[in-house]
């Protein structure tokens, strides 16, 4: 089922705007929201701002559409500095977290209301909103007032109106988080068809991993107002940065180590090479954290050598593949996926043996204090 | 007195508002109470109690209007007469003074909206720590009585002849215009902040005015567009809820016309009844109907959109 869009000559020509953030600081009296943001977006890309609240990236996102001014930084869009340019000169969508349907127009008045401002004719204005409620799937809908939808038929709404204009770059922030679970899984996959088949550079932000990795090109981890990490989804889930990212997106486990010669680490009874990721390399000897993900160690029944004896506290089942939750006998917790065939007879109480595969890992010094924090939490 | 009397009509339609929803439970308990007694006696007591309580308060209300009306129609000599109606209808004091209390409201309430609805949104969007000076100022009209308000008007007034050989004195006298009176406009803005402060608050705390305002920005509005096509129709209620309080208290508005020398229709009325009982109570009984069809009028206009809008969920 191929949908095609004429979205109008006016998006042939604006769609895939690249858009660049270049050191963008802005403090809300002592608190830093941003503290020197810096990301090249490419033209046509859906890049998605992930972190958690308070790290900045609903600001970053506000200054994109010109509702905040950073402090200091530049923002070009197209190449064009906007940094100065008011919010309604800027030639952005828009789509809120809340319901931001105006309340006294009908769903096509909403859609058209950009075209209004532009003094486009009645007729096209018609048009126009016809024509995108059948884009975002609401034909028909076009006489109802916003109170008369559902959430979903809402944002679908609100995402027609900005795409109406036919806009230089889609902003979307946090769009489902209002949503049941079941629209905001359509929806999310909607979002990202239109925005594939309209080219448009568009930035999402969201506090929810799933949602950034299921839908962006390339993920922005943000952290204390910076940039942590921007890469795509298995880029960052594979080769995390920093232990934050590590940590942030998808789960991670943290065993005792001892740093050896070479950029090695010892844990689990295996000699692993360290990525440095961000940080300097630690020197030999040092006891530190290894970042290791579920489904990298290996789980042997029975107590065997080369690895570190375990014993199984639970085993949840999640259809093709089972977490178990293991207690290693130097006392350090352990999640392990393993496909649920090998799991069988893994069952609570079991002794085991485990290991991990011989892939690069990710190492932070034990006596961070944040981490101490974290491990006592 | 009859002025007055407007001004509470308009507080009751207002309260009228909610309480047809007391109302309907009082017609429809009764039907339902015969199987329903039994097992809810309390319910009807209670539904019961409340049509007491909605009596004893109509009476409250119809009773002086009735009489007044019965005043106005009873004459001792020829019986039932409606020749004080034709009079006032015809009486060319009447109609102007009328004229000019209706003019004063309108001008009253546009300025009024023009003053507030601008300020209340930017204080709510930009500076939200002045909403409490805002509202505070806007509640000293209804601490400080009317009559000190007017002593420093007249007192401001009285500078008119010291200004004589000033450009002032053109607008002292424009102010002052018997055809209408500019000061009582503004005077009467000031008395009708409270109401306008108050509902305008109500209205804006029902909407998400920054993500409104800030919608409409990013679809390219400027500020006054977004103003006029989102915010103030958003705050269609709002608006008509206040203007409909203020004009009300314009209509019947006596201390500070009458200090002043000015004879909108409140202090017509108390004149003509110095020497014309019946025809003052005939014209306080026909600016009771203005008021209310004003009233009417201006809750259609805030209403009719919204019912549109069930009409075609049903």
């Amino acid at each position: 089922m191929t949908t095609t869009i004429s979205a109008g000559d006016s998006t042939d020509t604006r769609a895939g705007v690249g858009l660049r953030l270049g050191g963008l600081r802005r403090a809300f009296g002592s608190t830093t929201a941003l503290d020197g943001l810096d990301l090249d977006i490419a033209p046509g890309e859906l890049v998605a701002l992930l972190g958690p609240s308070g790290c900045g990236k609903t600001t970053a996102l506000r200054i994109i559409a010109g509702f905040e001014t950073a402090d200091t930084g530049e923002l070009l869009m197209g190449g064009e500095d906007v940094t100065g340019l008011p919010a309604n000169k800027r030639d952005i969508g828009m789509v809120f977290q809340s319901y931001s349907l105006f309340p006294n127009m009908t769903a096509a008045e909403n859609v058209a209301y950009g075209l209004r401002v532009r003094k486009a004719s009645k007729a096209e204005r018609a048009a126009r909103a016809a024509e995108l409620l059948e884009l975002v799937g609401l034909p028909g809908r076009d006489k109802h007032y916003p109170h008369q939808l559902s959430g979903g038929q809402q944002q679908r709404v609100a995402l027609a109106r900005a795409l109406a204009v036919s806009p230089r770059v889609l902003l979307l922030d946090e769009p489902l988080s209002a949503l049941d679970a079941k629209v905001r899984l359509q929806l999310r996959e909607e979002i990202r068809r239109l925005q594939l088949e309209l080219g448009i550079t568009t930035v999402f932000v969201t506090h929810d991993q799933e949602e950034a990795l299921s839908m962006a090109d390339r993920v922005a981890v943000m952290k204390d107002g910076r940039l942590e990490q921007c890469a795509p989804p298995n880029e960052l889930y594979e080769r995390p940065a920093t232990p934050f990212v590590a940590e942030f997106v998808g789960t991670m486990n943290r065993l005792p180590g001892v740093v050896r010669e070479g950029g090695t680490v010892e844990v689990l009874g295996r000699r692993l090479p360290v990525t440095t990721g961000q940080g300097a390399h630690p020197e030999a000897g040092r006891t530190v954290d290894v970042l290791l993900r579920p489904e990298g160690l290996q789980v042997h029944t029975g107590e065997q050598d080369g690895g570190e004896h375990a014993t199984v506290r639970v085993a949840t089942f999640l259809g093709s593949t089972t977490r178990l939750h293991l207690t290693t006998d130097s006392g350090a917790e352990a999640k392990a996926d393993l496909p649920s065939w090998e799991a069988g007879s893994l069952t609570p109480g079991t002794r085991c043996t485990l290991t991990a595969h011989d892939n690069p890992v990710l190492v932070e010094e034990r006596d961070n204090p944040v981490l101490a924090e974290k491990t006592a939490s | 007195m009859a002025g007055m009397k407007a001004a509470t009509s308009a507080a009751t339609a207002e309260t009228g508002a909610t309480e047809p929803g007391t109302a309907e439970t009082g017609a429809t308990e009764p039907g339902t109470a015969e199987p329903a007694r039994a097992r809810r006696p309390r319910r009807a007591k209670r539904a019961y109690g409340g049509a007491l309580v909605l009596f004893l308060a109509a009476l409250y209300f119809v009773v002086p209007i009735l009489a007044s009306l019965w005043f106005t129609v009873d004459d001792p000599a020829k019986g039932f007469t409606l020749d004080a109606y034709a009079k006032g209808l015809t009486d060319e004091g009447m109609l102007s003074a009328l004229g000019l209390s209706l003019r004063l409201g309108l001008a009253t309430v546009a300025l009024g909206l023009l003053l507030m609805v601008p300020t209340m949104v930017v204080v709510a969007l930009r500076l939200p720590r002045l909403r409490r000076v805002v509202e505070v100022l806007c509640m000293v009209p209804l601490i400080v009585p009317p009559i000190a308000l007017v002593a420093g008007v007249s007192t401001v007034l009285s500078w008119e002849q010291d200004l004589a050989a000033t450009p002032f004195y053109r607008t002292f006298q424009l102010l002052q215009n018997k055809n209408f009176p500019l000061v009582l406009v503004l005077v009467y803005t000031v008395m009708s902040l409270p109401f306008l402060y108050r509902a305008l608050d109500a209205g804006l705390r029902g909407i998400d005015l920054k993500t409104l305002v800030e919608a409409s920005r990013s679809l390219g509005a400027s500020r006054t567009g977004t103003l006029w096509r989102v915010v103030v129709p958003n705050l269609r209620s709002a608006v008509v809820s206040g203007a409909v309080l203020s004009l009300a208290m314009v209509l019947g508005e006596f201390t500070v016309a009458t200090v002043l020398g000015f004879e909108p229709f409140s202090v017509w009325m108390v004149h003509v009844g110095e020497y014309e009982a019946q025809l003052s109570v005939a014209a306080a009984m026909l600016s009771l109907l203005i008021t209310w069809g004003l009233l009417l009028l201006l809750t259609n206009l805030a209403g009719g959109r919204a019912r549109n809008r069930r009409k075609t969920t049903a």
